[in-house]
């Protein structure tokens, strides 16, 4: 069990964490997401006490790592593939870590085994590829058998033969009841391998919820009509058609139409009332990449400005790398949600179609947003009454 | 302490896995050994040709050591890099995150460091010292004569304190690039020139290693405000305050 209350951290003027609180819990595996630069890696360090916290406490078991009699036999950690000496062979590296333990050297082939790095152990790793490095320091992660094992970022560089096996390895991991908190950037990696989830964007809580939760919060179906387009005035019609019934009518680019809260017969049925033909009529869900954007997209540090299709800075994303400033004297972070609220609150328990994008701290950028940025992929709809809608 | 063995094991197996460790240590004893003998020939053949003063001060014990002044450069390189080594790979973060009691890690390495330094250090000491006096003939002393024996064991605590106190300002500097930049200039170049100009010699008998060389040397020239043990002594603060300084930069910095 991992334990961090009001977790800060200042470097100079620059806030990397700030008033984080979170829990990770042993038996499953939980996922740490957020965009580059957004503190993952300053909270993995400052977990495993290699960082001081500037204000907050983090704890192991209820004890600060620092303060652990053997902490690598509670602990294990991947923080860096290549923070490994390239002159030194797999072996003898792992050899280093494990007698600075008192791990004896049999536990080295073991988990040498375990990564599928028998073959290559007395190589030097300075010839060592991504992903070979990523197997050396999940191995050594392993090395004192810890109940609590923290990875950052542990499929970059691996092939999807190695991702897949980190992925069922991770698993397994928790399924022994040990804690296992995993850091990505990648959404659609964490959706397929954790069960938890905890993200952050610019340092600050954004959600902290079970991954059926974040699904359930973040991806509503929605349904695409396509009607003649040699008869335009059959689209106006049915969009007045379904309006009437209930349902939430936005045109897409292309000419087609997106539907929300009408389940498929019913728009059948409506369309057929009103004797229109339809071309298309398909069921659809929001992905949870496209959830994620949404939800960090002002709590990118990094972002392009210029990338078709993307979203270029609105109102609600300050110019980037400018430090967050205009925090809160006191009380929680703007972004933090009480523990297992789905995001997005008030559009959410409807089962709205997107959640609103979280509205930035800063109160100096300009205007608060009114909505998403122009260019989001995806009109944000207001949440519907009706109840069929609900799930 | 179990636990304290076994980091000490592990600094071992650190220290002893990478090809620089044997590189720099052996390049210490070869230059060392090969320039003393080298400048003791070279002394022997034209002791005739010296001025009166440096043939009544002359020092046969320091002559055989004249090497040291290159070797000491390779004894600075394997500090810097047993150090350096934790931070530019970063393994530093995997060190403290398996050993969180940062002065039992820095200790066990210190003692592995210095273990290994103080070895070849004075292995270096006696064969140069030996090979040295072989070949000044006439000039040589033996090692029973007054004051010898302390010069010889001098030469290898210098080689040790010179490269502890390497280790110590890496500490503090965190980077190889930052600290070779420092000591070899340093050590080379400005504290010789500084004890060898008469105006700045005052402020140059104070640096570490212009004080340690005092204790290898047999003829009291009567220039330095310090004796032999004072000069070692000396050296020994440089490279005590340089290792608390280290010590309170590893517990304070962030890793």
């Amino acid at each position: 069990m991992i334990e961090a209350f009001g977790l800060s951290k200042h470097y100079g003027a620059k806030t990397a964490v700030y008033n984080l609180s979170f829990q990770v819990r042993p038996g499953i595996v939980t996922g740490f997401l957020g965009p580059n630069g957004s503190g993952k890696s300053t909270t993995m360090r400052m977990i495993l006490g290699l960082d001081e916290p500037s204000s907050g406490t983090v704890t192991i078991g209820g004890t600060s790592f620092r303060r652990h009699p053997n902490a690598a036999r509670q602990v294990g950690a991947l923080l860096d593939a290549k923070a490994l000496h390239g002159g030194r062979s797999a072996r003898n590296h792992l050899l280093c870590l494990a007698q600075l333990s008192g791990i004896p050297k049999r536990r080295v082939d073991e988990v040498l085994d375990i990564v599928g790095l028998r073959s290559v152990a007395g190589k030097r790793s300075k010839g060592f590829s991504l992903g070979m490095g990523q197997r050396l320091g999940i191995a050594a992660a392993l090395l004192g058998d810890p109940r609590v094992l923290l990875f950052d970022e542990p499929v970059n560089g691996l092939d999807p033969e190695g991702i897949r096996w980190v992925r069922q390895l991770m698993k397994r991991l928790a399924a022994e009841g040990r804690t296992v908190f995993v850091s990505s950037h990648l959404m659609s990696e964490m959706a397929l391998t954790a069960e938890h989830l905890i993200v952050i964007g610019r340092g600050q809580l954004l959600a902290d919820q079970s991954v059926k939760e974040f699904i359930a919060a973040n991806s509503a179906d929605f349904a695409r009509v396509r009607t003649p387009d040699t008869e335009p005035q059959l689209r106006e019609k049915l969009t007045a058609a379904l309006a009437e019934a209930g349902g939430r009518v936005d045109p897409e680019a292309d000419g087609a139409l997106r539907i929300s809260g009408l389940p498929l017969p019913r728009i059948s049925d409506v369309a057929h009332a009103a004797d229109i033909r339809l071309w298309e009529l398909s069921p659809h869900q929001a992905s949870l990449e496209e959830a994620y954007m949404r939800m960090t997209q002002g709590a990118v540090d990094y972002a392009s400005t210029a990338v078709p299709g993307g979203q270029p800075a609105g109102p609600g994303q300050p110019p980037h790398g400018t430090p967050p400033h205009g925090m809160p004297p006191h009380g929680t972070a703007p972004y933090a949600m009480p523990q297992g609220a789905p995001f997005g609150a008030p559009a959410a328990p409807g089962g709205g179609f997107v959640p609103q994008p979280p509205q930035p701290p800063q109160t100096g950028f300009g205007p608060p947003p009114q909505g998403p940025p122009a260019a989001a992929p995806a009109p944000v709809q207001q949440p519907t009454s009706d109840p069929e809608d609900a799930r | 302490m179990a636990h304290t063995t076994q980091v000490i094991r592990s600094e071992w197996t650190k220290a002893t896995t990478v090809r620089a460790t044997l590189w720099t240590l052996a390049i210490a004893f070869l230059v060392t050994v090969v320039f003393g003998v080298l400048i003791s020939l070279l002394l022997n053949n034209t002791f005739e040709d010296l001025p009166e003063r440096e043939r009544l001060t002359f020092d046969p014990v320091l002559t055989s050591f004249a090497g040291m002044s290159l070797g000491q450069l390779a004894m600075i390189a394997f500090g810097i890099l047993l150090v350096a080594s934790e931070y530019s790979t970063g393994m530093i973060r995997a060190s403290l995150a398996a050993v969180p009691q940062r002065g039992l890690f820095m200790t066990a390495k210190l003692l592995v460091g210095t273990l290994l330094v103080l070895v070849v250090g004075m292995v270096t000491s006696f064969v140069t010292f030996f090979l040295g006096q072989a070949v000044l003939g006439d000039l040589s002393v033996s090692i029973g004569e007054t004051n010898v024996l302390r010069a010889v064991i001098g030469g290898g605590l210098y080689m040790t304190l010179i490269a502890v106190f390497a280790m110590g300002i890496t500490w503090v500097l965190r980077s190889a690039l930052l600290a070779f930049s420092i000591l070899v200039p340093l050590f080379f170049l400005v504290t010789p020139i500084l004890a060898s100009i008469e105006a700045t010699r005052d402020v140059g008998y104070w640096f570490p290693d212009q004080a340690g060389t005092a204790i290898m040397s047999v003829v009291d020239t009567g220039e330095r405000p310090y004796g032999p043990w004072g000069g070692l002594l000396i050296m020994v603060l440089w490279t005590v305050a340089a290792l608390v300084a280290g010590y309170v930069t590893l517990k304070k910095r962030d890793a």
